[in-house]
């Protein structure tokens, strides 16, 4: 019950994108076509799970028994930083269009705060091993699924009559704060 | 801060640094990817100037496209002819010659031909003027004469004539169509190469203002369109204009017939005059 319950809160309780802020660049970059956000969902969700997993063996097997935590930074990034790495190679291996849609967003990922703040969240929350990767699952699908509501409604921005002062970045800002808003009415469902 | 715990936090570090590296290097030669040698010899080929002409976010974007059939290599207008003939070379095509695009001024109305209302003192810029009253020139319609598009041009196919008028040089316009989001008036149009007959006016007024406006100014008289007949040119609200689908590449026509002089024949010699004379000396 316990795991489902971080995953709820990841996911939507406490949205990475919308209720923490983070990972704002890729949200913002990559929500213009459904068919690439969901793409970028997944990329960062495998990076999050992945990274959830791995930063938790660091942590606990190399930077606590040493007594290092001070380098918890440097060794996380590296972690991101890698994968990241290898995500990328594998997409441009397996599917050429998505990493060109993708584009710099890729790359971008190793400085996604969402995913270090992950890690560091999941330390903070002092997670074991299962728990953190449920919580890397969850984070994930939440990035996922906010980027995918944005991405929807731009789609069907494109089609609006928007006034000439609010089109582009405006209306992005105020689609933005209006999806940070509903998710706000999330907030007390878990206090997790 | 003991020298161990810095040796320890060098090790760590270090070891995972080491451990990440080798897998991504094995990573790497797995998962290599080779560059389509097509897309590399089409890149050498295009400007380089990632200006988006095309609608690709730049040249290299443009080389796969074409690599991959989704883009013709004739839709990159600012290529040389040269460079297009290469790149269907790469790929093994034939080009079906694709018509250059020419920017054409489609006004006469220079200093002597026009009526002034006013005497303009400011920012020579066409925007500004246009802010300011509309400019100097009484007709609402045409060239402001300030050269928005000649700064707007990035391969300096614009000048400002003397009377007022950019010229645009044919040999070097590349119908990228910069100066026709330049321009203020939409005085500009991009037309065919091949295209030469034209209504140089912009003007709807109706005859009898047109007429007070300028000397040069479509009046309405529609006699070019009884001359051509329906099918050739038509009035499109007090202004002549021809029906390039059926004609206007055809150039023997009785433009003499024109009242006002405002439908004329352009030929290289003619739009590129001075250019011409500045080579020739």
């Amino acid at each position: 019950m316990n795991l489902v319950l971080i995953f709820i809160s990841a996911a939507i309780v406490n949205n990475f994108v919308l209720a923490y802020f983070l990972g704002i660049c890729p949200f913002v970059g990559v929500s213009k076509k459904l068919s690439s956000a969901i793409s970028m969902g997944m990329a960062v969700t495998f990076v999050m799970t992945i990274s959830a997993a791995v930063t938790w063996l660091i942590y606990h097997l190399i930077l606590v028994p040493f007594n290092v935590v001070i380098l918890e930074y440097v060794a996380f990034i590296l972690v991101i930083a890698s994968l990241v790495q290898l995500v990328e190679m594998f997409i441009r291996k397996v599917s050429k269009p998505l990493y060109d849609t993708l584009g710099i967003y890729l790359p971008l990922i190793t400085t996604n705060c969402a995913i270090l703040g992950l890690a560091l969240f999941a330390v903070l929350r002092e997670y074991d091993f299962i728990e953190s990767l449920i919580y890397g699952v969850g984070a994930g699908a939440g990035f996922t699924l906010a980027l995918v509501i944005m991405a929807g409604i731009r789609e069907e921005l494109e089609l609006a009559n928007i006034p000439k002062p609010f089109q582009g970045a405006g209306i992005t800002m105020i689609v933005a704060a209006s999806l940070a808003l509903a998710f706000m009415g999330f907030a007390g469902l878990i206090s997790i | 801060m003991d020298i161990g715990s810095l040796l320890i936090s060098m090790g760590s570090m270090g070891g995972l640094g080491a451990l990440f590296s080798t897998g991504l290097s094995i990573a790497n030669k797995k998962l290599q990817v080779d560059e389509d040698p097509k897309v590399v010899a089409l890149k050498e080929e295009l400007p380089g100037a990632n200006c988006g002409g095309c609608g690709y976010p730049g040249c290299g974007a443009f080389a796969e496209a074409v690599a991959a059939g989704e883009a013709e290599v004739t839709d990159c207008s600012v290529a040389s002819m040269d460079a297009i003939e290469e790149m269907a070379n790469i790929l093994g095509v034939e080009v079906s010659a694709s018509e250059n695009l020419i920017a054409r001024v489609m006004c006469q109305g220079g200093n002597y031909e026009t009526a002034k209302k006013a005497e303009y003192e400011g920012i020579e810029s066409c925007l500004a003027v246009k802010m300011l009253g509309g400019g100097e020139k009484l007709c609402e319609y045409g060239c402001l004469g300030y050269g928005e598009c000649v700064d707007a041009c990035s391969f300096d196919a614009i000048y400002m004539g003397d009377n007022g008028l950019p010229i645009v040089i044919e040999d070097k316009c590349t119908g990228c169509g910069n100066c026709v989001d330049a321009c203020v008036r939409d005085v500009i149009e991009l037309h065919p190469q091949s295209e030469k007959l034209f209504v140089l006016c912009k003007n709807h007024d109706n005859p009898k203002e047109s007429r007070q406006l300028c000397t040069k100014a479509c009046i309405g008289c529609q006699i070019c369109v009884r001359a051509a007949g329906d099918d050739n040119m038509y009035m499109d609200n007090n202004l002549a204009r021809v029906n390039y689908d059926n004609y206007g590449k055809d150039v023997n026509l009785p433009t003499d017939k024109c009242p006002t002089d405002c439908l004329v024949v352009l030929n290289a010699e003619e739009a590129g005059l001075e250019e011409d004379q500045e080579q020739a000396a």
